[in-house]
């Protein structure tokens, strides 16, 4: 019930914001509601997958593995968490940073459907359902990206359009493939049957092209171009929900799809994805070196930052077959689990703080900004906080999540793709600090640039109330890091027992299950 | 029956690729709606559908009569193509929009969101 109530609150808060058509008001509070509503449901999932174990749900009452299934365990429930809390921020930051005119075009119920999408991928246990929360998202994301029409907006959304259908697509062929060979579309049983096959090879092709169409959602390292070209463009708020979900949900399914379905080649796997890590760290980071805008810079960080949650997922696979290894392939999906709960925190704060930096000087281009710290000093210690963890200075949660991953990488003796790591985390700090000090520090610039547009003081706080929420998450990940540690351990575990998945959505022993209808073959 | 459903997904997947590297918007959509066609019907080959010979159970019986088609895979075009309806249409209208902005059909001019 508790899982089913993570994807309904917020769909039933879009539907309601559509009854309040033209009532912008009384949308920004079921936004906010919902959230809430939201926030309370992932709590209450994270304690009970945690004390009960993973919860399923049979949509329907018809059983699995016949009926589609919604599965939470302790991964998934993190991963609602975090969905919880981005879109809490950026529905209390839409009431303070939203034109009249684009929330009149409905831009609450589609953030909302948007957050409900997310949800559904996270917790959707049937693979064609998946690609379904998948287009939702998608849909909710096009149309938030292009409201209000401006040209750079629709330029970016070509390509963000073009390459992330073309990405569904190969999804959807690739299921139907897969349902053509195995003969079904529940996760677990698929795991089951994927084994059964006794052909590795035929497993991994069927998984490839799984993995590309991943890939281009999570933006690796060939398939990033769209997201560089496109996440600078819309209102900060919406670039700020984007970076924050969006390619974590790409993340979320490579994972599942190694770790559970396609678990039989993953040592051949995992090298590649580590190859593939350390290429989205580096194009990453020199493309973000070279920028001169706030939002281009961050949104090259998040191809990067990309790279290390693979970086730990594949530290992780190369390590299945190698026996007494079990300790590091574990560290290093804790790396992973951690390093995501991180990124979306930070991540989601930066384009916030860079919303309110165009905000208060009406440009995010570093070239025309300066001395922000002098006018603004709280906003400026907010970037800070955020900026020093996402480079990964002590004890700030950054920190934490890459030396969890340099350990687990030292450990499994993958030193090469330590040292990338290692380097490209100087370069963030470089190209941070390169943010910090053309655009924060110094002397503002002698034509001050045109302000942007100024609200009322409810408007401001509403602004840097996210801000703030969302830094102090910062610090709590950095000082609690113990605590938050255990919980990603707690969701490693189930990662890296595919078991633990199976046996809860299918509890009949393996060959107990009646054979799905085969007739036709 | 089965070898012209094979042929036409690769012709659909061939020429909606090839249409997709286009430099042309309009090919773009164009491309994007074959190659969605070509999905749809690859899930639909894949099942081995079999002619006249549906799912339908008899009276007095619990399964139907062997060997029959999988009716699941119909199910998921289903879906797959109202889907793809919508986005389709989302497209089309973002290209026109795009072009009444831009002025131009060619993805060469659309450099405004390119990294300088």
């Amino acid at each position: 019930m508790i899982v089913t109530l993570a994807i309904l609150i917020p769909m039933l808060g879009a539907a309601l914001c559509v009854v309040a058509w033209g009532h912008i008001r009384t949308q920004h509070a079921i936004g906010i509601a919902s959230a809430l509503g939201l926030c309370a449901v992932a709590t209450t999932l994270i304690y009970r997958t945690s004390v009960d174990g993973t919860q399923v749900v049979a949509m329907g009452g018809w059983a699995t593995p016949y009926g589609i299934a919604l599965v939470a365990d302790r991964f998934s429930a993190i991963m609602v968490s975090l969905a919880a809390i981005v879109g809490l921020a950026v529905a209390i930051y839409s009431v303070g940073a939203t034109a009249r005119q684009r929330a009149s075009y409905g831009h609450v119920p589609l953030v909302l459907a948007m957050i409900a999408a997310v949800c559904g991928a996270f917790l959707s246990g049937d693979l064609f359902n998946l690609y379904v929360w998948f287009e939702l998202m998608l849909l909710s994301s096009f149309v938030l990206l292009t409201l209000g029409g401006e040209r750079p907006q629709l330029e970016g959304a070509i390509k963000y359009v073009a390459l992330n259908l073309f990405s569904s697509i190969v999804f959807l062929a690739t299921t139907g493939v897969i349902y053509a060979t195995v003969g079904t579309l529940n996760m677990a049983h698929l795991a089951e049957r994927l084994d059964a096959l006794d052909n590795p090879m035929l497993a991994t092709s069927l998984g490839a092209p799984l993995l590309v169409a991943f890939g281009i959602k999570a933006a690796v390292f060939p398939f990033f171009f769209w997201l560089p070209a496109s996440y600078h463009t819309p209102p900060p708020v919406v670039s700020a929900l984007f970076a924050g979900l969006l390619t974590k949900v790409g993340v979320y399914s490579l994972i599942r799809a190694t770790t559970l379905l396609f678990d039989q080649e993953q040592v051949y796997v995992g090298h590649a994805m580590l190859v593939v890590a350390a290429l989205t760290m580096v194009t990453g980071v020199f493309g973000a070196v070279t920028q001169n805008d706030m939002r281009r810079i961050l949104s090259f960080h998040i191809v990067s930052q990309i790279g290390y949650m693979l970086m730990g997922l594949g530290v992780a696979l190369t390590l299945a077959d190698t026996p007494g290894a079990e300790d590091a392939a574990a560290l290093a999906m804790v790396g992973s689990v951690f390093y995501i709960m991180h990124h979306i925190v930070v991540k989601t704060n930066l384009f916030l703080i860079a919303g309110a930096v165009i905000r208060v000087r009406g440009t995010s281009d570093l070239k025309s900004l300066g001395g922000i710290v002098s006018t603004h000093p709280f906003l400026s210690i907010l970037f800070l906080i955020s900026s020093l963890s996402l480079a990964g200075i002590p004890i700030l949660s950054g920190f934490w999540a890459k030396l969890v991953l340099v350990r687990a990488g030292l450990e499994a003796g993958a030193f090469w793709i330590v040292g990338v790591s290692l380097a490209v985390s100087l370069l963030t700090l470089f190209s941070m600090m390169k943010i910090w000090t053309r655009g924060f520090w110094g002397a503002a610039p002698e034509q001050a640039a045109p302000a942007g547009e100024q609200a009322g003081g409810l408007g401001l706080a509403m602004v840097y109330l996210p801000i703030v929420g969302l830094a102090l998450i910062t610090l709590a990940i950095g000082f609690g890091a113990p605590a938050i540690y255990d919980v990603a351990v707690a969701a490693a575990a189930d990662l890296l027992d595919p078991e633990v998945y199976i046996r809860a959505v299918l509890p009949r022993a393996v060959g107990a299950i009646p054979e799905v209808v085969e007739g036709a073959s | 029956m089965m070898l012209l459903l094979a042929v036409s997904v690769g012709v659909l997947f061939a020429t909606g690729t090839y249409m997709m590297m286009r430099r042309s918007l309009v090919k773009l959509v164009i491309g994007l709606a074959l190659v969605g066609h070509a999905a749809n019907l690859l899930i639909y080959t894949g099942a081995r559908p079999l002619r006249g010979r549906p799912p339908l159970v008899e009276t007095g019986e619990s399964v139907p009569p062997a060997p029959f088609s999988d009716p699941l895979p119909a199910a998921l075009v289903l879906t797959a193509i109202v889907i793809g309806f919508g986005i389709v249409s989302y497209t089309v209208v973002l290209v026109k929009r795009a072009y009444q902005d831009v002025g131009s059909d060619d993805l060469h001019d659309y450099t405004k969101t390119d990294c300088a």
